[in-house]
C-alpha cells in the first residue's frame, strides 16, 4: 500500500484537498470547479463495488465474529457464550492438532516450492525465449489453471495403492515401502502436502526465474571478480535481489496452505482420523454437519488472524523498505 | 551469464525438465487409467492394449457435461462482466478521481485481500437462505462478486493511479463529463489491466469449489469445480470413469488456457505480484 501511494504522481496531494490553489495557473479555474463538484460525486463510482463488498463480505465477516461469541446450532435460539468458543479452540487437543496441521502444510506448500524454485532459478537464470521456453512456462502453469479439486482427484489416483508412485517404487524393488499413501496414518499429511507442492512449484519457479532475469548481470561479474563461488554468489547477489519475488511466493503459498480446503476435502476428507484435517475443512464440518456454528465461527476468526499474523510481516520485510 | 559454468547450466536444464515431467505425470496417469476397459483395476501408468476412448463418451453422459458447461458459463457470465465493471469504476474513482476520504474505502477493501473464504461462508449460507437464494446460481454469483472486490479494485486502482491527470484535464477542456471521460479515454487505456483481471476472475470463478458445495446442492447448478466434487462423490469407486470424467471436466479450461496462454501467464504472474 505504501509503495502504491508513494508512486502517485506529484501534485496529487494538493489535488486531494478541494479548494486549495494549484501552481499550474492556466488550468486553475477549471480544476477548481472540477475539484469541488466531481470529487464528492466521485463516490458514485466507488459505491457499487463497496456495496457488493459490504453486503457479501463485511456483513458476513461481522456476523462470523458475532456468531463466535454464541452457542448456536443454526436453528434454535442462540445462547451467549462469551469467549468460551475461543477457549475451546485454544485448548481442545483435536482443534490444536488441526491448526498445527495447517502449519505443517506450509512446509510443503511454501518452503519446498520456494527452495526448489530458487535452486532451479539460480541455475537456469532465464528460460530460453524460443518455443521451448514457452512450452516450459505453459506446462509449469498447468497446475495453476486447473481446479484444485482436479489436482486432488489426479493425485488421489497417483498416490493410491495401485497408483503411479507405488508402481515406480515396485519397479526399483522397494516393494516394502509401498502403501496407500493418503490412507496411511503416518504418511497422509505429507502426501496431501506433496499435492500442494505440485500445485505451487511451477508458479514459484516461474516467478523466481522472471525475477532472476531482471538482475543486472554485472553484479554477478563483480562477485566473480571478487572471487565468490556459486554458493557465496547465491547468498550475496541472488537472494537479496529476489527478496520481493520470494516475498510474493511466500505470501501466496502460505495463504493457500493455511486456508487449504479443496485438496484436503477431495483427497482425504481430513482422514484417517483427523490426521489431515485443516481449519478450513473443520469450519465446514462444524458449521454444516456438527451444527456447532459458534465454534466454527471462532475457528474461522482464528484462521483469519493466523493468516494475517503470518503474511503481514512478510509484506513488511519484502516491500516496506523499497 | 557468460560466467555461469557449463555444468551449472546443464544441471539447471535437467532440473527444469524433471519439473516439467513431474508436472505432466499425474495427467498422463489419469489418461492411462481413463482408457482401460470399464470394471478393470488399472495400475499407475500403463498404456492400454486396447484403448477405450468410448469411456469419455460414457463419462460425458454420466457427468451430464452439457448441463455443467451451461451452468458454469451462466455463473461466469453473472460474475465476470459485473465484477470487472464495478471494480474498474471503483478503481477509477479511487485511483484517478481521488475522491475525498477514498483512502478509508481503500483501507477497508485491503482488509479483505487476505481473507480466507472459509471465514465468511457460514454467515453467507444463512444470508442466502434468508434471501431465498440457496440452491440457485445467484447464491454463488452475488457473494463471488463481493469477495473479488478487494483484489479487483486494488488491481484497477494500481492502473489508474499511474494515468497522468493531465489526460483528464485535456478531455475536460473539450467539454466531456466524467462518464464520457471514463468510457472514451480511460477504459480504452485500461484495456490490458481489464483483460488480465477478466482472465483471473474467469479462472477463479470456474474453479470455485467451497461456495459451490456449501450454497448449492444440485451439481448441475454449480461451477465446474463444484460439479467435479459431486462427480467424485458419485463415481469415486469407478476409477476408470472418474479419471475419464475428470479429464473431460478439465478440458474446457485447458482449451481456453492453451488459446490464451500468453495472456493467462501474464495475468497470473502480475496477479500474484500485486495480490
Amino acid at each position: 500500500m505504501t509503495s502504491a501511494l508513494g508512486s502517485a504522481p506529484a501534485g496529487s496531494d494538493t489535488a486531494s484537498r478541494p479548494g486549495r490553489g494549484d501552481t499550474r495557473a492556466p488550468v486553475r479555474p477549471h480544476r477548481k470547479r472540477w475539484g469541488r463538484t466531481v470529487r464528492w460525486s466521485g463516490w458514485l463510482w466507488v459505491l457499487p463495488a463497496l456495496i457488493m463488498y459490504g453486503v457479501f463480505v463485511l456483513r458476513p465477516l461481522v456476523l462470523t465474529m458475532q456468531y463466535s461469541l454464541y452457542d448456536w446450532n443454526g436453528i434454535g435460539a442462540a445462547r451467549w457464550a462469551g469467549l468460551d468458543n475461543y477457549l475451546t479452540v485454544f485448548t481442545d487437543r483435536d482443534l490444536l492438532k488441526i491448526i498445527s496441521n495447517a502449519f505443517i502444510l506450509i512446509i510443503f506448500f511454501s518452503f519446498i516450492p520456494v527452495l526448489l524454485g530458487l535452486l532451479v532459478a539460480s541455475l537456469v537464470r532465464r528460460i530460453t525465449t524460443g518455443p521451448a521456453g514457452t512450452m516450459v512456462r505453459t506446462v509449469l502453469f498447468l497446475p495453476q489453471v486447473i481446479p484444485l479439486v482436479a489436482a486432488g482427484i489426479a493425485w488421489s489416483w497417483v498416490l493410491s495403492s495401485n497408483g503411479l508412485v507405488n508402481q515406480a517404487l515396485r519397479a526399483v524393488g522397494l516393494d516394502g515401502v509401498t502403501r496407500a499413501w493418503l490412507g496411511d496414518f503416518d504418511t497422509a499429511l505429507p502426501a496431501v502436502g506433496v499435492i500442494g507442492t505440485w500445485v505451487m512449484l511451477g508458479l514459484c519457479t516461474i516467478l523466481l526465474i522472471t525475477g532472476m532475469s531482471k538482475i543486472d548481470p554485472s553484479l554477478y561479474e563483480a562477485a566473480r571478480i571478487d572471487g565468490a563461488g556459486p554458493v557465496r554468489e547465491f547468498f550475496a547477489v541472488t537472494l537479496p535481489s529476489l527478496r520481493q519475488e520470494i516475498g510474493i511466493c511466500l505470501t501466496v503459498t502460505i495463504i493457500a496452505a493455511l486456508a487449504s480446503f479443496d485438496i484436503v476435502y477431495i483427497s482425504t476428507s481430513g482422514g484417517p482420523g483427523i490426521q489431515t484435517t485443516v481449519p478450513g475443512l473443520e469450519i465446514y464440518r462444524l458449521a454444516f454437519s456438527q451444527r456447532q456454528v459458534g465454534l466454527a465461527s471462532a475457528l474461522a476468526v482464528v484462521l483469519m488472524a493466523l493468516v494475517l499474523v503470518c503474511v503481514l510481516p512478510i509484506q513488511r520485510l519484502t516491500r516496506g523498505e523499497k | 551469464m557468460n560466467l555461469t559454468t557449463r555444468s551449472e547450466r546443464l544441471t539447471g536444464r535437467i532440473f527444469l525438465i524433471a519439473l516439467v515431467v513431474v508436472t505432466l505425470l499425474p495427467f498422463l496417469s489419469m489418461l492411462s487409467a481413463a482408457l482401460q476397459p470399464r470394471g478393470t483395476v488399472p495400475t499407475g501408468l500403463a498404456w492400454p492394449s486396447d484403448p477405450q476412448w468410448g469411456n469419455f463418451a460414457d463419462a460425458f453422459t454420466a457427468a451430464n457435461m452439457g448441463a455443467l458447461l451451461k451452468s458454469s458459463a451462466l455463473i461466469v457470465a453473472g460474475v465476470v462482466p459485473v465484477g470487472v465493471l464495478i471494480a474498474t469504476m471503483a478503481g477509477f474513482g479511487l485511483g484517478h478521481l481521488r475522491v475525498p476520504g477514498g483512502h478509508l474505502a481503500f483501507g477497508l477493501l485491503l482488509l479483505g485481500l487476505t481473507l480466507p473464504f472459509e471465514a465468511v461462508v457460514t454467515p453467507l449460507y444463512y444470508q442466502m437462505r434468508d434471501l431465498g437464494l440457496l440452491n440457485t446460481r445467484w447464491a454463488i454469483i452475488l457473494p463471488l462478486i463481493g469477495l473479488y472486490m478487494p483484489f479487483a479494485v486494488f488491481w484497477m486502482r494500481a492502473h489508474f493511479i499511474n494515468v497522468p491527470r493531465e489526460l483528464s484535464e485535456a478531455a475536460r477542456v473539450d467539454g466531456s463529463n466524467t462518464w464520457q471521460l471514463f468510457w472514451r479515454v480511460h477504459v480504452p487505456l485500461a484495456r490490458p489491466a481489464i483483460a488480465s483481471l477478466t482472465i483471473l476472475l474467469f479462472l477463479w470463478t470456474w474453479n470455485q469449489f467451497l461456495l459451490a458445495i456449501v450454497l448449492v446442492d444440485d451439481a448441475t447448478k454449480r461451477t465446474m469445480a463444484g460439479a467435479l466434487g459431486a462427480f467424485q462423490g458419485q463415481w469415486g469407486t469407478d476409477l476408470v470413469l472418474l479419471c475419464a470424467g475428470s479429464l473431460l471436466i478439465l478440458t474446457p479450461t485447458l482449451i481456453v488456457f492453451l488459446i490464451f496462454q500468453r495472456q493467462f501467464i501474464k495475468a497470473l504472474l502480475q496477479g500474484s505480484v500485486k495480490g
